[in-house]
């Protein structure tokens, strides 16, 4: 079992989660090679609780995110998402519970240029769920529409309502992206990367929206970035992830401030620190970010890694465990060898 | 209806929401209309087009007021006071008559809505076949993919003058039935692949999986969000599917494969027919009929081209 275990508070459960691309579909070749976009994710988030997934690209963040919100189907593993009847594994919804999840969770997309429809008017995109869903007659919704455009700072609405997502700039569409998740008023929301396409200037602006609503509405986030400096801002806890597996999960600051898994040192190492004094352990990682292709059962930061041994290359890739006991997941065969490193 | 107040100082009447969609619809036809105005290549198709609905217009008119149907009749009007036929343009005939005595102007103006006629229902089955299985085949794939695409390249690889010969064997082909069978033919051939490798370009944007978080089902999908984005497509493919059909039209005439009262392509058939078809004294015979074609095909042809640089931006010169 990973992390504390199962309590009412877990909102969102996710076990031995995997999800394999074919590599090749050739004709000829093929059928055994597979890309390891996410293999055997174990965490839990808790209600009203803000996780970050942060990571390279590629890594597997987005389909992750796209798991959880079932627009992929698992190839392994279940996604059990803690609802007042009980819980439903999102792995094996039927069509009828896919409605009703649909009214549970929602995702904003990285790219605000391509997540709306560009024949729909704002009020058409951000109504959607509540038309599909056949919420409130068309009075109702417009006023809901009106209310939460006001209430994510595009104002006055009506000069919004019916204007076309080309006539936005690229911080206002995020913000309709983010009127378009809440409308519903979901439990869960994944956030995939989403102010790292918009200007400087208006990111943090997006990013203090975000917070503030999703601490105001009590909507549980899990918020995708590969930015340690955004994913701080905003997250409570923070899960580092490499080719597929998440190496280290902990309290934000806790990781931050104590990292205890070599990449996760790695990228903190990545990141400036206005601080000419301060004076930084070097950690040398070798090499670049590969694909997950077939990967063999060892640790996936073998290649990579710094502390690697025969050990390491002899055994599976480790779990993610708490050997400390202060709820700081680590994978990693010798990070406590290293602690004084 | 009840009236609603929203929030504060938002004030939207719930009831006017389409007449708002009618605005909006109404400002983007403006916009496009505007745009089109700026490319010479469609306002010259247009205005081609203009003038073909004007004759269209004009011929009933003229029957019924200065034009003795006796005499100007296109199909049995025959002028008696004239010793010779094909006669030479005068006066009473602008553009002489046909080796039956028939005037040729009347003849032309009144095919006109005919080959209109002939050019919209084919457009439109062709259209309408051709972007539902194009989005529905895009958004599917597999098999359904697979049959669809297969049926298009069967339709394709068919010779359609031999199909017109084995089906008018078969059945009347009038103006109707050629423009429904040339509106098949599009619809699962040619337009459709077209169609649809548009589609698969649309159904990968990520607004798609925007639309299935938000709960929409594969209808939604397809009805709301593929084929809207598909239209300026389809639009364009109607103008070219106008053209193709009056060339078809023409063709399939001038072999006597139709069963239909007049028609330009019919109007050279009955030169070919009494022998004149390579008189060249006899110019009024083939040329306003062979003109009246090519304009009508090329008006349409650059109408859509005009269409075309609106819809992609990268064609329109700066
Ligand atoms: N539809 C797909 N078919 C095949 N491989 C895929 C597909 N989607 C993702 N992958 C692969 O899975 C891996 C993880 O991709 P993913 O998009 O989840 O990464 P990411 O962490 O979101 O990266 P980024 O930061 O660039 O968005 C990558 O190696 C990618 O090439
Ligand atoms: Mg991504």
């Amino acid at each position: 079992m990973s992390e504390n275990g199962k309590n009412t508070d877990t909102l969102i459960e996710v076990k031995d989660l995997s999800k394999l691309y074919p590599a090749d579909s050739g004709l000829f070749s093929g059928g055994d090679t597979f890309i390891h976009a996410v293999s055997g994710l174990n965490f839990s988030i808790k209600r009203g609780e803000s996780v970050g997934l942060v990571g390279e690209s590629g890594c597997g963040k987005t389909t992750t995110g796209k798991l959880l919100t079932r627009l992929i189907e698992p190839t392994e593993g279940s996604i059990l998402l803690n609802t007042e009847s009980g819980d439903m594994d999102i792995a094996t919804m039927t069509s009828k519970e896919t409605k009703d999840f649909r009214r549970r969770v929602q995702m904003i997309f990285q790219d605000p240029y391509e997540s709306m429809n560009p024949r729909l008017t704002i009020y058409d995109t951000v109504a959607e769920p509540l038309d599909v869903q056949g919420i409130g007659n068309i009075s109702e919704r417009q006023a809901r529409v009106s209310e939460l455009l006001q209430t994510v700072g595009l104002t006055p609405a009506s000069s919004f309502l019916f204007r076309y997502p080309h006539e936005l700039s690229g911080g206002q569409r995020q913000r309709v992206a983010i009127a378009r998740a809440l409308v519903i008023e979901p439990d869960f929301i994944v956030a995939d990367e989403p102010t790292s396409m918009l200007d400087v200037s208006v990111r943090t602006g997006v990013m203090k929206l975000m917070q503030d609503l999703a601490e105001r509405l009590e909507v549980t986030t899990l918020y995708i970035t590969h930015d340690l400096a955004v994913a701080r801002y905003m997250c409570d806890r923070i899960a580092v992830m490499y080719l597929g597996k998440i190496v280290e999960i902990g309290e934000t600051e806790e990781v931050l401030q104590n990292p205890r898994h070599p990449y996760t040192k790695a990228l903190l190492s990545a990141v400036p620190i206005p601080d000419p004094t301060y004076k930084r352990e070097a950690v040398d990682i070798k090499g670049g970010v590969s694909k997950p292709i077939n990967p063999p059962a060892r640790c996936r930061f073998y290649p990579r890694c710094p502390w690697a041994d025969d050990y390491c290359e002899s055994h599976d890739h480790p779990p993610l465990e708490d050997k400390s006991g202060d709820i700081h997941f680590t994978s990693c065969y010798h990070w406590e060898d290293n602690l004084e490193k | 209806m009840a009236e609603t107040t929203i929030t504060g100082s938002d004030l939207v009447k719930p009831d006017s929401l389409w007449r708002i969609r009618l605005r909006l619809s109404w400002q983007a036809f403006k916009k496009n209309a505007a745009l089109f105005a700026e490319n010479p290549v469609g306002l010259i198709g247009f205005a081609i087009i203009l003038i073909f609905m004007l004759m269209a217009v004009a011929h009933p008119i003229l029957i019924n007021t200065v034009w003795d149907p006796v005499i100007y009749d296109p199909v049995t009007g025959i002028d008696i006071t004239i010793p010779f036929h094909p006669s030479p343009p005068s006066p009473t005939h602008l553009l002489g008559t046909d080796s039956f005595g028939r005037d040729v102007l009347s003849q032309l103006m009144f095919s006109t809505a005919s080959e209109f006629a002939l050019g919209a229902v084919a457009a439109i089955v062709t259209v309408l076949i051709a972007t539902t299985i194009g989005a529905v085949a895009a958004y599917y794939g597999g098999i359904i993919d697979t049959i669809f695409m297969r049926f298009a390249d069967l339709v394709v690889m068919t010779p359609f003058v031999t199909l017109l010969i084995v089906l008018s064997t078969l059945f009347e082909v009038g103006m109707i039935e050629l423009a429904i069978i040339i509106g098949l033919l599009g619809g699962f051939g040619s337009t459709t692949i077209i169609i649809k490798s548009q589609a698969l370009t649309v159904k990968v944007r990520t607004y798609i999986e925007a639309a299935r978080i938000a709960g929409g089902g594969d209808a939604r999908i397809i009805f709301r969000h593929i084929i809207p984005n598909l239209l300026p497509l389809s639009f364009l493919y109607m103008m070219f599917t106008v053209t193709s059909a009056i060339f078809s039209e023409a063709v399939l005439s001038f072999f006597g494969l139709l069963n239909i009262r007049m028609s330009w392509g019919l109007m050279i058939f009955t030169t070919q027919f009494s022998g004149y078809l390579l008189d060249f004294e006899k110019w009024w015979l083939i040329y306003p009929a062979s003109v009246a074609i090519t304009a009508m095909c090329a008006a349409f042809y650059l109408v859509g081209r005009g269409i075309d640089e609106i819809i992609n931006p990268r064609l329109r010169r700066r």
